[in-house]
């Protein structure tokens, strides 16, 4: 193998597996250290920085972070770093004073450019807060009468409290941002002709999918569509649904549903859907806090029809189906040919999805749609091909999640102000990055470097005899600072990153003799699939790298598996030489205003 | 702050027959220096007691004082151990050894617990063919009161302070060779894949295995004029062999050269595959091993590997004729034969 190109920041940063997960690239073992020093403010600023909406995510984000985590590769039954939940450790305890000294105070000088917002959001709202300190004026449009989008209209206030919402949504629009709520967007011809520079659209995938079976028309009084009756909820237009609810769906927003349903009344709720429980979209927790509250989850089961009586619903009826893979594992549903299943019910929910709808788009602007009546976005730059208007979160590729809508807008944010700047639009400013050693002294490092043994932290739950009865009452109580503190020394600081210096090395092994996990390896160089099979311990895990080094005096070369190097830093310990350095890697996504 | 080693392993650790990891072979953490090359042998003991499946509970790590001394801490975590007065490692040994003879006697030493203080009891060790592994952890300083010259420091050897040592030094392979000791190898704390199978191969031996492991002491004899240094050591070293130890009942499956290779079969049916890469050497005769040992020493090179091994001679208990069973093992009835026993004495005496 060639040796490896250290240089390139992008090796070190997929060393960080979370940071490297998260679409926002978040620096997450940076804010879990700052949590474990009791500097919480300072973590929740890490976060703001690169998510924007900390106290949001840290209830409500999918974490791709967290099945990334090594610590959860570490053994069968090691559990990743709960980091969701310590993000919100960052949000509940920041000091609100010190948090408005970090960030940036308007007005800001203005510079000339006006940028128009068509959503309020995650995605516009974070253009509007990369672009705001730059000075640009901005207009945001919303139908709703405050901010925030689905994270207001469709996360129930017992996973997200309004305060929590309201908050972080403040901060954004607090920073002069002109808001006009109330205002449904009905032609972008409208807005395009008030002469922005330029133009973002953020209105997400409003659209709930509908089920036309029979019965639909007949019970529709009591059939609802997920995120529609969610949003009815949040806005308190609807107080109480039927004792016997049918849920339909097997993602976030059924869980949503259901657990809804409970606090309105539903006493009998009852989850249908139609894949296996395991191959269900829900996450896993959402789906477990669910049946937590005594909702069942019935799987293998399509709906056949609604049942309507004397012109009002009772129920449902459902086909009993197999799961059968065929030989590229994709999933058939076959009918087990039994009787159908009724199911009783007063009220169904349909939460089988979301799609995007552009009606308000007139088709001749230059603005092109393609494959499934999806505008054509540029993938990295977020540029439609009508030029000066920008899309990004579920309105550029479709439904995804809160995160990615935030990393999608910081690139669409930083497009904007390129072309605003009249700059090309496909050099892209550098992530800041930066490599430092952690070493304080004889063995002291500048970080943690001892491996707790603790499993995974629980987040207690509010007794359910009092959060069943009052949608609002916040259903996880996060952790409190103590078992924060634990939660947080469970990090391996994957950031604190293993530097070899081939020219200091000579050979004693003391390295390879005291790894815990036996990630190193001097040998004769060879290619990597051949490599991996004669290193110490297995190196089975393809997705993580092999660090290479150049070659040694005796004609070998150092090779590090990354995959389960639990940075302890042993190996720069036991160096005589130290030709093994613990070095801190910092790695910051750009935002719009950084030099490229 | 201190440091601690974590608990966490690999999780796909390769497992031997018991069922044991490399981990169930380590013990504590090392505090001798970052670097030291013991550490190196610490790790190839863990290695090879591994690679043989031994039953940690089977071994007993024997040392005396000095930095190799203090090393049986941080291998075998769950074998027997006895750290003894300096230089008295192999007296305890063979006391041991006397009493126990089914336990793998391993022990560690070095070069002042040897060639110094040890003097009269190592040779004696040799001399008797204690059945026990012998290793000398060699440096050729003493490390542990910062770096003076030992008994096996070359002459002309310059210390890290800049003193050249005048006197020539103890050449403990060669003595071992002369004393008649059954198993004589050379190796290097840099060099696992010769020093495992030579640990290996040792512990298989039915006799006393001496193996002098040049082992170089980073904080005080790792300077540019030191001729126990990795760079020095690496420089020079030269291999008799190239060593496979290959264990009873399984097939050799290794190709050899015809004219290159030679084996020797052990006592308990294990047998060595020796790749020969010195000329005029052959590692059943002693002379040869002399010769070749003088005429590396000659040019300035370190001869490693297997020197020498005799199968043949009789260990200390079978020139003793003892008892064959372990001490702790005799039952009242062993003891106490009674009276009939005591009258075929007396009449064999009439």
């Amino acid at each position: 193998m060639e040796p490896t190109k250290t240089s390139n920041p992008e090796y070190y940063h997929k060393v960080v597996d979370c940071q490297y997960a998260c679409p926002a690239h978040t620096p997450v073992p940076e804010y879990i250290r700052l949590i474990a020093a009791g500097k919480y403010t300072e973590a929740y600023i890490v976060n703001w920085e690169s998510n924007v909406f900390p106290g949001v995510l840290g209830r409500t984000c999918d974490r791709p972070c967290e099945p990334a985590c090594r610590r959860g590769r570490l053994e069968d039954k090691e559990e990743p770093v709960a980091i969701c939940r310590l993000k919100r450790v960052s949000a509940d305890n920041r000091d609100e004073d010190l948090f408005q000294e970090y960030i940036p105070q308007g007005p800001f000088p203005k510079n000339g450019k006006r940028v128009a917002l068509i959503g309020g959001g995650p995605a516009s709202l974070t253009v509007a807060r990369d672009l705001a300190p730059l000075g640009y004026e901005i207009d945001l449009y919303d139908e709703q009468p405050a901010g925030g989008g689905m994270m207001r209209t469709q996360i129930p206030s017992f996973r997200l409290p309004e305060q929590v919402l309201n908050d972080e949504v403040g901060y954004i629009l607090n920073m002069g941002i002109t808001t006009h709520f109330n205002h449904y967007v009905s032609s972008l011809q409208s807005v395009l002709d008030k002469n922005y520079d330029a133009v973002f659209v953020g209105t997400g995938a409003p659209r709930g999918r509908n089920l036309e079976i029979p019965g639909r028309e007949e019970g529709a009084a009591n059939i609802h569509i997920g995120i529609e009756w969610l949003q009815s909820v949040a806005f308190e237009h609807i107080h109480s649904i039927g004792t016997n609810v049918i849920v339909l769906g097997g993602g976030n927003t059924a869980m949503d549903c259901c657990r809804t349903s409970r606090r309105l009344g539903g006493s009998n709720v009852k989850v249908v859907v139609r894949s296996p429980f395991a191959e269900m979209k829900a996450s896993p927790w959402e789906k477990e806090d669910a049946l937590a509250e005594d909702i069942p989850i019935i799987d293998n089961h399509v709906p056949l029809e609604f049942v309507v009586k004397g012109g009002k619903l009772v129920g449902m009826l459902f086909d009993r189906v197999a799961p059968v893979y065929d030989e590229q594992g994709k999933r058939k549903l076959v009918s087990t040919g039994e009787e159908p299943v009724f199911i009783e019910a007063d009220d169904v929910i349909i939460a089988i999805g979301q799609e995007n709808t552009f009606p308000w788009i007139e088709r001749d602007l230059g603005l092109e749609f393609g494959k499934w009546d999806m505008p054509v976005v540029d993938a990295i730059t977020y540029q439609s091909t009508l030029k000066h208007v920008f899309f990004g979160g579920d309105a550029a590729f479709g439904p995804a999640n809160i995160i990615t809508a935030v990393a999608q807008a910081h690139q669409a944010a930083i497009s904007i102000d390129l072309f605003c700047q009249g700059k090309p639009l496909h050099v892209r400013p550098h992530p800041m990055t930066n490599l430092v050693s952690a070493k304080m002294g004889i063995h002291e490092w500048s970080y943690d470097s001892m491996v707790t043994v603790d499993d995974r932290f629980k987040v207690p739950h509010a007794d359910k005899s009092i959060s069943l009865k009052d949608r609002k009452v916040e259903v996880e109580l996060g952790f409190d600072t103590h078992t924060g503190f634990l939660e947080a020394e469970r990090c391996l600081n994957c950031d604190v990153q293993t530097v070899f210096t081939e020219n200091r090395c000579i050979e004693c092994d003391a390295c390879v003799d005291i790894c815990p996990t036996s990630c190193i390896t001097f040998t004769m160089n060879g290619p990597e699939e051949e490599l991996r099979t004669r290193l110490t311990a297995p190196a089975t895990n393809t997705h993580q790298d092999l660090l290479v080094s150049d070659l040694l005096k005796t004609g070998r070369v150092m090779v590090k598996d990354e995959d389960v190097c639990l940075h302890c830093g042993l190996c720069a310990e036991r160096c005589p030489t130290s030709a093994w350095d613990m070095q801190l890697f910092s790695y910051y996504s750009p935002k719009a205003g950084a030099a490229s | 702050m201190s440091y601690v080693k974590p608990a966490f392993r690999h999780p796909e650790l390769p497992r031997n027959e018991l069922g044991y990891t490399k981990h169930d072979y380590e013990g504590g953490l090392s505090t001798l220096c970052a670097g030291c090359g013991h550490d190196s042998i610490s790790a190839a003991i863990v290695q090879a007691c591994f690679e043989m499946n031994i039953e940690p509970h089977k071994v007993a790590k024997m040392s005396g004082i000095g930095c190799s001394s203090k090393t049986p801490a941080y291998y075998l975590g769950h074998s027997h151990g006895f750290n003894s007065v300096h230089g008295r490692m192999p007296s305890v040994t063979t006391g041991a050894y006397l009493a126990n003879r089914d336990l793998i006697y391993l022990g560690v030493s070095g070069d002042g617990d040897t060639a110094s203080i040890g003097m009269g009891q190592f040779v004696h060790a040799v001399r008797r063919n204690l059945n026990m592994v012998y290793i000398v952890m060699n440096n050729g300083c003493y490390g542990l009161t910062k770096g003076q010259d030992s008994a096996t420091a070359d002459v002309g050897s310059v210390s890290k302070a800049g003193s050249v040592n005048p006197f020539d030094a103890i050449d403990l392979a060669g003595l071992a060779l002369e004393l008649g000791g059954t198993f004589v190898a050379q190796s290097f704390s840099g060099d696992k894949h010769q020093l495992v199978p030579l640990l290996k191969a040792a512990m298989h031996h039915k006799g006393f295995s001496f193996i002098n492991v040049l082992s170089p002491c980073v904080t005080f004899n790792n300077n540019a004029g030191s001729t126990k240094s990795y760079d020095w050591v690496r420089d020079h070293m030269e291999a008799t062999a190239t060593i496979d130890l290959v264990p009873l009942r399984t097939e050799i499956t290794t190709a050899y050269d015809d004219g290159a290779h030679q084996s020797v079969e052990l006592h308990d049916g294990s047998t060595i595959v020796l790749e020969k890469l010195a000329h005029d050497w052959n590692p059943r005769d002693r002379n040869s091993a002399v010769r070749a040992l003088h005429a590396a020493r000659d040019e300035g090179r370190i001869l490693t590997g297997l020197l020498y091994m005799d199968e043949d001679r009789p260990n200390l208990h079978e020139i003793l004729h003892t008892t064959s069973e372990p001490l702790n093992k005799l039952t009242h009835v062993d003891l106490i034969p009674g009276a009939s026993a005591l009258e075929k004495i007396n009449a064999g005496l009439r």
